[in-house]
């Protein structure tokens, strides 16, 4: 069951060169694969493209074939409550539990959901934190 | 086993004596027959009398690649043309060619030598050579050809590239010995486990890989990932093509001392101490169409004088540091790629090709980029982690070189591979 609140999250190493971040999303579309999520961190000559897919192991034979750095990461999602001071809460919950976020980026998808996407360095433990407090999402991204 | 037991395990003091006796002979006839070298011996003032045992040599000016180049083609030769049996020429990247020309005492010199070389690292007259250097003018293919034909072995003379071709004949004609380039060797043994070949699974077991440095660590790497043994091979255009291999010791590569003769020397051309590196210099003791006297190699390495394990009395040089022409002046520092190498190669997160680029800043200081492929499964989703480990990279290469380089990770498989000699540097710097 705990796979259902895992979010499988496509990362790609990319090297800051014209046309590399193209060629990702290109392989994509061609499979007509959705990108739900995307986010690049960049560090001077290189970059790690983070995103999220409808079909996640599809995405990553794709890339994989091409050439690219892939891996699969483990991150949750987080609803967010429609009030101000809602990632806040979560953050001091995780802290609170000694949990440190690496990452955070925002995700919206359906028609009017809004997901945070956390990528924490204690998986199992912030599942138990977040299920807490109520806020984890659970299901299937499509 | 020994190819010519008598002479390999000589004793030393008889095999100095020797080189002595052929030393005296070697300046005479120089003198008498090479227009060059008595021109040469005159602008310094020797008299081949002077010249009465090892310690005078020193007295004798070196022969540099210019002087081939200037004197081409026939003007090095101490033989006339009938006598010669053999050309090879090199076509000279930076300027005029050079040529180098052989009688059939030289030929078979040469094939001797390669066929105590052979021998020393384990080749048999059982074995199946395939030889992927280049054939033709080029001294490497025909240098391995002959020999390994003299040891009663298989050749199969493929030459160097097409790869598929090399993988393919490797697996039906039970090849058992590989001859060619280290980083052809890396390059095969990635297009092999691409393309589901195992080379584990054929009869290869070992390989003799030269005519470019290549370090300990890659030589690790190639018996890892192959299963192979790996040896290092010698030898130079102007002395004749692959000469000299280590022995199954593998702690250096015997000189055959009753032809050639080695020194060490400093950028001021002084011997160095025992055991310091410094560049080779040979006398080649026996050539006739083209005796070298104190020819300056522009290799780099380490001589070693003590008996080996083996049982052979022959001097060792330890494996080629750099050229030194190779060398790169970083910040006023000297570096040679093969440090480079040294250093990445105990990095596993890494893979083994890279690049060196050189920029110069507009405040003039030099700028020295070292870009390499991130190791698959060292890839994580955090910037912070490849930071670390081009951090981390950066230390090692500054402990070692004493100066500082920017690591660049990049993709698997996008730096240039090379089939033939690697060329890892990229100098942008305007002088
Ligand atoms: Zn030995």
């Amino acid at each position: 069951m705990k796979e259902e609140k895992i979010i499988k999250q496509v990362s790609v190493f990319v090297e800051n060169k014209p046309g590399r971040l193209a060629a990702v999303t290109e392989k994509l579309y061609e499979k007509g694969i959705n990108i739900r999520a995307f986010t690049i961190a960049e560090a001077g000559d290189f970059g790690i493209i983070r995103m999220v897919v409808d079909k996640t192991d599809e995405a990553y034979k794709v890339l994989k074939d091409a050439g690219f750095t892939v891996s699969l990461t483990n991150v949750l999602g987080v609803e967010v409550k429609d009030e101000p001071g809602g990632l806040y809460s979560i953050a001091k919950a995780l802290g609170s539990a000694n949990i440190n976020i690496e990452y955070v980026y925002a995700f919206t998808f359906g028609k009017d959901k809004a997901l945070i996407i956390l990528r924490v360095d204690d998986i199992e433990k912030a599942i138990e934190i977040l299920e807490k407090e109520n806020v984890l999402f659970k299901g299937k991204v499509d | 086993m020994y190819w010519d037991p008598n002479v390999e395990k000589m004793p030393l003091k008889d095999l100095k004596a020797l080189q002595e006796r052929k030393l005296r002979a070697l300046v005479h006839l120089a003198y008498e027959y090479s227009p060059f070298y008595r021109r040469k011996f005159k602008e310094v003032g020797v008299n081949p009398w002077d010249i009465r045992g090892l310690e005078d040599l020193s007295k004798l000016p070196f022969t540099k690649k210019q002087d081939l180049r200037d004197n081409y083609p026939f003007g090095m030769f101490a033989v006339p043309t009938s006598q010669i049996v053999r050309f090879h020429a090199s076509s000279g990247t930076t300027g005029k060619p050079t040529v180098v020309g052989y009688t059939s005492n030289d030929i078979n010199i040469w094939v001797e030598s390669m066929c105590r070389s052979l021998t020393a690292c384990g080749v048999s007259r059982n074995d199946i050579m395939q030889i992927a250097y280049g054939y033709g003018l080029f001294t490497g293919g025909l240098g391995f050809h002959y020999a390994a034909e003299r040891l009663g072995a298989t050749v199969i003379p493929i030459s160097a590239g097409n790869t598929q071709r090399q993988i393919e004949l490797m697996k039906d004609l039970h090849t058992t010995v590989l001859a060619c380039t280290p980083s052809y060797m890396l390059y095969l043994a990635e297009y092999a486990s691409n393309n589901g070949v195992d080379l584990r699974e054929t009869k290869l077991r070992m390989g003799i890989f030269g005519a470019e440095p290549w370090s300990e660590e890659t030589r690790k790497r190639i018996e890892d990932k192959t299963g192979i043994q790996a040896f290092d091979v010698y030898g130079t255009s102007e002395l004749s093509g692959p000469l000299f291999t280590e022995c199954v010791e593998k702690n250096g590569l015997h000189i055959w001392a009753d032809h050639f003769l080695i020194e060490i020397v400093d950028e001021d051309g002084n011997l160095v101490g025992e055991g310091e590196r410094g560049e080779l210099i040979v006398t080649t003791l026996t050539k006739e169409a083209m005796p070298l006297i104190r020819w300056k190699t522009g290799d780099i390495t380490i001589m070693e004088e003590e008996k080996c394990n083996c049982g052979r009395t022959h001097p060792r040089i330890m494996r080629i540091l750099g050229r030194a022409d190779d060398m790169l002046i970083v910040r006023g520092v000297n570096v040679f790629p093969s440090q480079i190498e040294h250093v990445l190669m105990q990095i596993p997160e890494v893979g083994e090709h890279y690049m060196i680029i050189l920029d110069r800043a507009e405040s003039g200081l030099d700028e020295m980029t070292i870009q390499v492929e991130l190791a698959e499964k060292a890839f994580s989703d955090k910037v912070s982690d490849i930071l670390k480990l081009e951090k981390r990279i950066a230390e090692r290469l500054k402990s070692v070189l004493n100066v500082w380089a920017k690591v660049e990770v990049v993709n698997p498989g996008t730096l240039q591979r090379f089939e033939g000699k690697a060329k890892r540097v990229i100098d942008r710097r305007k002088i």
